[in-house]
């Protein structure tokens, strides 16, 4: 990058070295990694949609039923002992929180809304990244350097409707499903934490969900989980279907930097993307 | 001359600093096999991928059937590309894949035909490369020379126009190579596809190739028939296909049929003039049938039994031998009349009928199945002199040929 400021015929050498070039290093880096970003957002902005358009063809519902079973339904158990453990720990902390005010009752709709509106979409979605998020990246990663993928140009099978496409439409389906289980699962947890260990009323822990928990919410965190679908499972393929063209690195070597490039990003996008989205929704 | 049916005119490709093809200029015809060869890393495979689209030049433009890609419709495109098919040097296998899927891929995500035809299709290309027991297994299970006939295998299934073979022979032994070979050259004459291959194999491919460019600092520096490729003068000559030729002796143990010339060019300037020499023509009859019955690998392995053979009894006495073709062989004895050449093949024949047609036999014989088969073994001697042509003489002795002896292969044997 030059940085020539005298149009009268000034010496491209005067800002190639020199102090001026040095005090612009910071400047030329920050520019640098934001044109980066800028590039890479769009590229998998067209990336997605490329493999959006590629959802409908022959022989496309068996590989995305494939996948459902494996980002979905090979996540269950997973899901479900966090979501056990979050939702205990989440009863435990409010009841003594709420037995300060003495408001315990209000114990079961703290916990549900909790779940239902935060951290059963974030958490999802962290742990789908990190059990199903990184094999897809790690697995999309080793067939571009072992020229899977170009073997699929040469058989005039398109990689994105063959490799890509199904896993953006299973992770679609599958995060809010898995979030449904989480909700579930976790307010289960809470019911063990509070009604069965610390005593508080069965009855008044379920009236409170009833009387709080509004379709609305169910509907947000559906909404903030299917947004979070999108971006991991964009992430995700993304880093892996152009792991060959980073320049850090080369080989397997490249593999393993998408693969953490890829849940790192994911991680840090599922945040940001929760506070855009909560505040739209709010 | 017909249109190419490929062509490229003024090809450059760089990437970054670095120029890789540098107004590569390449004819390849119709229903033949032109090799490319050059030294590792010349861009040889690169050729490849720009001929199937999975890169564009920078510069130059690529013709198909006389047309430029780059104004072609998309459709136009897409039906020129679908007429092509690519082995790769790494073989490209899903691994996630059974042989068996992998081979049905194409077949499952291309077309609308029914399980039951793919199945027949599939299993038909599985038999033809001998991959039955490895059907349901995964790549990673596989031998190399497995792995590469599995490649070899998808590649085929679509019926293609065009193949394309990035290293086809990498990393396989002496044999298993040669056998690679000679079943991409009888495919390509079974099924008249034009066949791109890209090989270090030298002299080995020479036999299946109708054509050769030949790849150097960038450019293409040759095209033409391996014959004439003999009588190139360049460096490309002694840097590329000499320290090739060294190395490329291993199947047959003989020499190439350019080290074969340059021996007998020092051996007649070397010999007084109107001396004699005597020239022994061998051909294996029936090699075809032994790789349909047998396989491409038994084959490969009369053919070396063979060339060891021949080079172990006729060096010892100052002769040398190189493959003229797929099943022949040419000795060259020096200094030797027509009387004492038959001599020596009289002993070579008695040796012959003793200890190595048991080793040829069970060569040529593994795992025989089904009907009896036959291998004939021919020989024919000429003699010339210093001052006449060799190639005279060679054809004298391949139209003299007389059978010297018979292997007999049948199930228990």
């Amino acid at each position: 990058m030059a940085f020539i400021t005298n149009s009268q015929g000034g010496s491209k050498n005067e800002t190639k070295g020199g102090p001026g070039a040095l005090v612009l290093l910071p400047f030329t880096f920050v520019g640098r990694t934001v044109i980066d970003w800028v590039d890479n957002l769009g590229a998998a902005t067209i990336f997605l949609f490329t493999a959006l358009t590629k959802t409908f063809g022959r022989k496309q519902l068996f590989k995305i039923v494939e996948q459902i079973y494996y980002i979905g339904a090979k996540s269950i158990t997973i899901i479900m002992l966090v979501s056990l453990f979050t939702g205990m720990v989440l009863g435990l902390q409010s009841y003594h929180a709420l037995v300060k005010f003495g408001a315990q009752g209000a114990l079961g709709s703290l916990v549900s809304l909790s779940l239902i509106m935060e951290l059963g979409p974030v958490l999802t979605a962290i742990m789908i990244t990190a059990r199903a998020g990184s094999a897809i990246t790690a697995e999309i990663g080793i067939q571009r350097i072992s020229e899977q993928i170009d073997a699929l140009h040469t058989m005039r099978i398109n990689p994105l409707r063959y490799l890509v496409s199904p896993k953006i439409i299973a992770a679609i389906i599958s995060f809010p499903l898995l979030t449904a289980v989480f909700d579930l699962v976790g307010i289960i947890g809470g019911y063990i934490s509070g009604v069965v260990l610390l005593g508080v009323n069965a009855g008044v822990y379920l009236h409170s969900i009833q009387a709080y928990v509004d379709l609305r919410d169910i509907i947000n965190g559906f909404i903030k989980v299917i947004v979070f679908a999108v971006i991991v499972s964009t992430v995700c393929c993304y880093q892996g279907y152009f792991a060959h063209m980073r320049k850090d690195s080369h080989g397997a070597q490249a593999v393993g930097l998408a693969t953490t490039s890829a849940v790192v990003l994911s991680c840090v996008l599922i945040l940001v993307s929760d506070y855009v989205v909560t505040s739209l929704l709010i | 001359m017909h249109t190419p049916l490929i062509e490229f005119k003024d090809v450059t490709k760089r990437f970054g600093n670095r120029t890789v093809l540098e107004r590569v200029n390449l004819q390849i015809y119709e229903g033949q096999v032109t090799t490319i060869i050059g030294l590792s890393g010349a861009g040889k495979s690169l050729i490849l991928k720009h001929i199937i689209g999975l890169i564009q030049p920078d510069e130059g433009a690529i013709f198909f059937r006389g047309k430029p890609i780059a104004g072609m419709k998309k459709t136009e495109i897409a039906t020129s590309f679908a007429q092509m098919s690519y082995m790769f040097q790494g073989n490209a296998l899903f691994d996630s894949l059974t042989v068996y899927d992998n081979i049905a891929l194409p077949l499952r995500e291309t077309t609308n035909l029914k399980k039951a035809e793919i199945d027949r299709r599939v299993m038909a290309r599985i038999e033809q490369t001998e991959l039955t027991e490895a059907a349901h297994r995964y790549p990673s299970e596989l031998s190399g020379g497995m792995q590469k006939r599995a490649a070899l295998a998808r590649a085929l299934i679509t019926d293609p126009q065009i193949v394309l073979f990035d290293e086809p022979t990498s990393g396989q032994d002496p044999v298993r190579k040669n056998a690679i070979l000679s079943m991409i050259a009888q495919y390509q004459r079974k099924f008249n596809f034009t066949a791109i291959l890209v090989s270090h194999e030298i002299p080995d491919v020479y036999f299946i190739s109708n054509r050769i460019l030949a790849l150097y600092d960038r450019r293409i520096v040759f095209q033409g028939t391996p014959e004439e490729l003999e009588n190139f003068d360049h460096p490309f000559t002694d840097e590329v296909i000499n320290s090739m030729e060294a190395l490329q002796k291993e199947l047959t143990g003989l020499y190439s049929k350019r080290q074969f010339k340059i021996f007998n060019h020092v051996q007649m300037r070397r010999s007084k003039s109107g001396e004699f020499y005597c020239i022994v023509f061998f051909s294996l009859q029936e090699l075809n049938t032994i790789i349909t019955k047998f396989g491409h690998d038994a084959a490969q392995d009369v053919l070396r039994d063979m060339g060891l053979y021949i080079d172990k009894h006729f060096g010892a006495i100052g002769g040398f031998s190189t493959r003229r073709d797929t099943n022949e062989l040419i000795t060259m004895l020096p200094y030797a009349n027509l009387s004492e050449a038959e001599s020596i093949i009289k002993d070579f024949v008695h040796d012959f009928h003793g200890q190595v047609t048991r080793t040829i036999q069970a060569a040529a014989c593994k795992s025989v199945l089904g009907e009896p088969t036959e291998l004939t073994i021919m020989a024919g001697i000429a003699q010339g002199q210093s001052t006449s042509n060799i190639d005279a003489v060679i054809a004298l002795a391949k139209s003299q040929q007389k059978e010297i002896g018979r292997l007999h292969c049948a199930a228990g044997e």
